[in-house]
């Protein structure tokens, strides 16, 4: 018998896209000075809102408005203060989350199912998270070197967000800026500046005061103005390592404080006495989470050469099930590559995976005639030589590699530019303490993977970074 | 109607053949149940609880209904049963809704070994199968001798499926080969004078196991002891069935028949009452053991209210309605 799920679309009419917006500067939507482009959805390509591209012009009026609030209001203001408009702030998201949730997957392209059960609630949770520290900031860093003084913001921060986990990661940056006294300019990515938007109007719903928050919306160009305004005090940056080098070179000579969140290519490593079961889960949730647009994805499986067979063909059975489409439809597990120009990327380096000789696999599955869609796949026989196992894809393709000890799976772990995250599955208790000390890379999860929580921090060694979001630490990259 | 298979699937000499290594003594079968792969509890129940939010509406939720009913063991094992209370069970057994002809009439009903025979007699040639507890169910408490008479006694008076318990001290105490004997000997007393087999369905109360890892060990011990089933509970202890140690259970199915080419089915019980709850298993038995699983003769659900609620979601299906408990039969 044949038990086919029947559509089940959230509905779309709880959010209410406008035809235009323009950028939120000082408490206020204003017009940009410069051109405009369009937002699409990923899933359909349809055109879902024309939206200001910020100027030089725009970025100056910006951060001195972000300025103004800074020293007139928010660095004034006292941390138990601050952290009644976090909590506000927090608790409107939760009261908004399905709007949230619906307009998040419009205009990325990711399953409903992951916004409505992932994405918003953490949003919700680091501003839960952060609005807890803005009184406590004096307990935070103990012995930080400020010679026994309580520790100060910094001053206008600004920040560039990437579009893969748009609104989660305007929530890593603004509020522990917020929460430190410090005021931000941030600029969503070019395709997903909807939710970014929205979160502008939860700014006003919260009586937040003017210029506090600033959302600029626009292109490469906006974000090089916002790194490189002379008024910008600390520079936030998550997205590719290229733009993070430029970033990093623009910054140099400046006294302006950097924290940049990079690429990765975690290795997912997979040992013989795994709980198997529970593995494929981790393999799965490590590349297909998000279409494996996630900078931490486990895009390098590291299988123990006695169970790679079993693995292979148990993960193959597995992915058959992988439920490829709408993004509203609840039941999808994968839902629409970003962009086409994402996916044009995610197409060439899966061509040179299969030109280098690695077997390449994907389960029959249907995609939709419109919008941008890549089945998942996987990499047989890769080595550590090949190019998919060495540059990030960003996108749901796995390669996989053997390897016979725990030495070898260290040396093949770390011998990448990137050192973001890592997974172990092993029932051994010690082998996971000893691993994860001996791997070069920020995050390492042990019978478990791409789990995240506000109280933990997150970063990068090598190429994939420098500075950490997330939990305590996450308050330093803003207090000095 | 369900379509039951009349006689049970080919299984006994040649499977206790294939495991003759694995089971040649207590040291070896330890061997083999502790080589299984361990189960993660986190992840085991974080996979469970996403397979509970598929979103199964419309004309998926009609299947689905349906495909449920056909598989309860519509039960009543209560020390009070009388003979009328068991012949209103066979009746709404064969017809769950008078009202409604379309609707399918349930696996089997499930009753203690005295009441067997009535319940044969009510449910005549149906095709409503008639499963019996036994081997001193629930506790399992007794000799072997006792749990085999009590078995035989069920068969005798023609019970077509036996529900038995295993000895989870001696489980729990390590004594696998013990337990191993006791659901051969079980399986020996299932048998008919015609040649037939009456189903055995191995009963672990997972909530005394306690842990994924005995619920693999002990979903194997009984599969490869000849179980046509695998149950998770009595319904006499909490918790009951779950659905990550169903979940478990069904991988246990799956994983057997790759290395042995051979099916057994699945029936947890015990706790299940809403129909959500029961869709949300039929997606964990779609998508973790496979649609082959779907069907009365592979998967079961031992359940006593639950039937009420399919019907009365099967009714707001069809009418667009609630009607309430007052519009479906007590029993």
């Amino acid at each position: 018998m044949t038990f086919e799920y029947a559509p089940a679309p959230e509905s779309r009419a709880i959010v209410d896209i406008k035809p235009s917006y323009g950028l939120f500067i000082d408490g206020e939507f204003v017009d940009g000075h410069g051109k405009s482009f369009k937002s699409i959805s990923p899933s359909t390509e349809e055109v879902l809102a024309e939206v200001a591209e910020a100027n030089d012009a725009d970025v100056d009026v910006a951060v001195k408005a972000a300025r103004r609030a800074y020293t007139r209001v928010w660095s004034k203001m006292s941390g138990a203060e601050r952290g009644k408009y976090l909590f506000r702030i927090a608790r409107i998201i939760q009261e908004r989350a399905r709007e949230f949730a619906v307009l998040e997957s419009i205009d990325n392209g990711k399953p409903i199912k992951e916004t409505r059960d992932v994405d918003i609630p953490l949003v919700a949770a680091h501003f839960f998270y952060y609005a807890g520290w803005a009184d406590k900031l004096a307990y935070a860093l103990p012995g930080n070197g400020n010679n026994g003084a309580d520790p100060q913001p910094l001053g206008v921060a600004g920040q560039v967000i990437p579009w893969n986990f748009p609104l989660l990661m305007l929530a890593w940056k603004i509020a522990p800026a917020l929460a430190c006294g410090n005021t931000v300019v941030l600029k969503p990515a070019e395709t997903t500046p909807l939710t970014a938007l929205l979160f502008a109007e939860v700014c006003q719903q919260a009586d937040l005061p003017a210029g506090v928050v600033n959302i600029l919306t626009g292109a490469g160009e906006t974000g090089r103005a916002i790194v490189a305004h002379p008024g910008v005090d600390k520079v936030a940056f998550t997205g590719s390592t290229d733009v993070g080098r430029a970033i990093a070179k623009s910054v140099a000579g400046t006294d302006k404080r950097v924290t940049l969140e990079l690429g990765g290519k975690a290795a997912n490593i997979v040992f013989d006495d795994a709980p198997l079961d529970q593995a494929i889960e981790g393999i799965v949730n490590g590349i297909f989470f998000n279409q494996g647009h996630v900078c931490c994805a486990g895009s390098r499986l590291l299988v123990q050469e006695s169970v790679a067979d079993e693995v292979i063909a148990t993960l193959k059975r597995r992915m058959k099930t992988l439920r490829v489409g709408d993004p509203l439809d609840k039941n999808t597990d994968i839902g629409a590559i970003n962009s086409a120009e994402q996916l044009a990327k995610i197409r060439e380096l899966s061509d040179i995976g299969e030109a280098e000789g690695a077997g390449r696999w994907s389960p029959a599955c249907d995609l939709p005639q419109t919008g941008f869609w890549f089945p998942p796949t996987i990499f047989t026989g890769v080595s550590q030589a090949h190019r998919i196992a060495r540059e990030e894809i960003f996108g749901p393709v796995l390669s996989i590699l053997t390897f016979r000890t725990p030495k070898e799976a260290v040396e093949k772990a770390n011998n990448t530019p990137f050192g973001l995250s890592a997974g172990i599955w092993t029932d051994k208790g010690s082998r996971i303490l000893w691993m994860a000390s001996q791997l070069r890379a920020g995050v390492v999860w042990s019978n478990t993977f791409n789990r995240f929580d506000p109280a933990s921090p997150f970063g990068g060694y090598k190429e994939s970074g420098y500075g950490r979001e997330g939990g305590r630490h996450g308050l330093e990259a803003y207090l000095r | 109607m369900t379509t039951l298979k009349a006689t049970a699937p080919p299984v006994g000499p040649d499977r206790l053949a294939a495991f003759a290594d694995a089971t040649a003594s207590e040291s070896a079968l330890r061997r083999f149940l502790h080589g299984l792969p361990g189960v993660d509890q986190v992840g085991a129940e974080q996979r469970a609880a996403a397979l509970g939010t598929r979103s199964i509406k419309t004309t998926a939720k009609a299947f689905a209904l349906d495909l449920a009913i056909t598989m309860v063991d519509l039960t009543t094992l209560e020390g009070m049963d009388t003979h009328g209370k068991v012949k209103a069970l066979c009746a709404k057994a064969m017809h769950p809704d008078p009202t409604d002809p379309g609707c399918p009439s349930t696996a089997a009903v499930c009753v203690y070994p005295d009441m067997v025979a009535t319940a044969k007699r009510a449910l005549g040639s149906s095709g409503v199968h008639v499963a019996a507890v036994a081997t001193a169910f629930p506790s399992g408490r007794a000799a072997l001798d006792i749990k085999l008479a009590d078995t035989a006694d069920a068969v005798e008076a023609g019970a077509d499926e036996i529900d038995m318990v295993i000895d989870r001290g001696a489980f729990l105490s390590g004594r696998y080969l013990e337990v191993f004997e006791e659901i051969v000997a079980v399986r020996a007393a299932c048998a008919r004078p015609d040649g037939g087999h009456a189903h055995l369905k191995v009963i672990f109360e997972t909530g005394e196991l306690q842990t994924y890892d005995n619920v693999r060990r002990a979903s194997w011990l009984a599969m490869m002891a000849g179980a046509h089933f695998i149950k998770t509970s009595t319904g006499k202890v909490q918790p009951a069935a779950t659905l990550p140690v169903t979940m478990i259970m069904l991988e246990a199915v799956r994983d057997f028949r790759e290395a042995t080419g051979q099916m057994v089915g699945v029936k947890p019980a015990g706790g299940i009452r809403h129909s959500k709850d029961a869709i949300k298993y039929l997606v964990t038995v779609n998508e973790i053991a496979g649609e082959d699983w779907l069907d009365p003769d592979w998967f079961r659900f031992g359940a006593s209210t639950l039937l009420n609620d399919l019907l009365m979601q099967r009714s707001k299906i069809k009418t667009g309605h609630y009607s309430g408990p007052d519009y479906v039969t007590l029993d």
